[in-house]
């Protein structure tokens, strides 16, 4: 078969696969379904992505995303008690405004952009190929040059969102009873045993009370 | 042959999905979440598409910023959901109407 008629029927696979998981998402009635209609979506994108070449942000994508955000995703669903019936409603009620703003929304796009103009547009030959690196190289050479500064703020915000998370759920027990690590660490042998200095023997006092005789 | 107008085509529909899931889910915050990651991915695929097709790597990169981000703000916005849920017992939008907006 020809390879490109192969990659065009790839490619609509795929984007039927990632449209129909993706309605799947804003439909299922149970969120942990949707969840994972999402992480199917989520699969099949980076696979349209593996078609146009963009190897490494594919695989980002299924590893930050699926193998991490996801699965994010799940244990908060998983871990609150939601009442699905009720989160029910309202749904048939926004249908139609969802359905007709959304489709607005699509026409105006998509006569906005011009499809037919860009239907010219063929794929080419793969840039990282014709500047003789593979994907991550090429990708890597300008991420770590020209965009380096940018590549830092990054870092910064991924550590950001982590002190922000963990300062968020963390949550301090005043009824609860615990070992301070550091308290313990940190204590001095003299704030636990005193040491008092005394003479060996002592002399036998004089008892100032005189014997009682015993009357018989 | 697959051409620019595919991904293009392709990315618009994911954005359409994504906001007709923001009407519909007015209640469940979860998956108000789930529609803005939907968002996100309409737009880094046409963000790879136009990096292919027009040979410039500073796409890519601008999705591998994005995918950052988003995840940043997925951790963040989950824990203040969870947050909001150990101190409401609701993730109903229409019950966090504290601030009175």
């Amino acid at each position: 078969m020809n390879p490109q008629l192969f990659q065009l029927i790839c490619f609509y696979a795929f984007g039927f696969v990632t449209v129909a998981a993706a309605l799947a998402v804003i439909t299922l009635r149970n969120t942990v379904h949707a969840v994972l209609a999402l992480v199917l979506t989520f699969f099949s994108t980076a696979c349209l992505w593996m078609l146009a070449e963009a190897e490494f942000l594919a695989l980002a994508l299924i590893v930050v995303y699926v193998g991490a955000v996801m699965v994010l995703f799940l244990f908060v669903v998983m871990m609150l008690d939601i009442d699905q019936e009720k989160m029910r409603e309202g749904f048939v009620k926004f249908l139609p405004v969802g359905l007709v703003v959304a489709v607005v929304m699509l026409v105006e796009m998509l006569g906005l952009i011009g499809v037919r103009a860009m239907h010219a547009q063929l794929m080419g030959a793969d840039p990282a190929a014709v500047a003789g690196l593979s994907n991550t190289a090429w990708l890597g050479m300008a991420l770590y040059t020209k965009y380096l500064l940018p590549f830092e703020v990054a870092a910064l915000i991924l550590t950001v969102g982590v002190v922000a998370a963990v300062a968020l759920t963390l949550r301090q027990r005043v009824a609860s009873r615990y070992a301070s690590a550091s308290e313990q660490v940190k204590v001095k042998p003299g704030d636990r045993v005193r040491i008092v200095k005394m003479a060996a023997t002592l002399p036998v006092e004089e008892s100032p009370v005189p014997q009682q005789e015993s009357k018989s | 042959m697959i051409s620019l107008s595919h991904y293009i085509v392709l990315g618009a529909v994911l954005f359409c999905i994504a906001v007709a899931g923001l009407f519909i889910n007015r209640k469940n915050v979860i998956v108000l979440l789930m529609s803005i990651e939907l968002m996100l991915l309409a737009v880094n695929t046409n963000f790879v598409a136009f990096s292919r097709f027009l040979g410039d790597v500073s796409g890519q990169v601008f999705v591998f910023f994005i995918l950052t981000v988003a995840a940043a703000e997925a951790a963040i916005g989950l824990a203040i959901l969870v947050l909001l849920f150990r101190n409401r017992s609701t993730i109903n939008v229409a019950d966090i109407d504290s601030m009175k907006g």
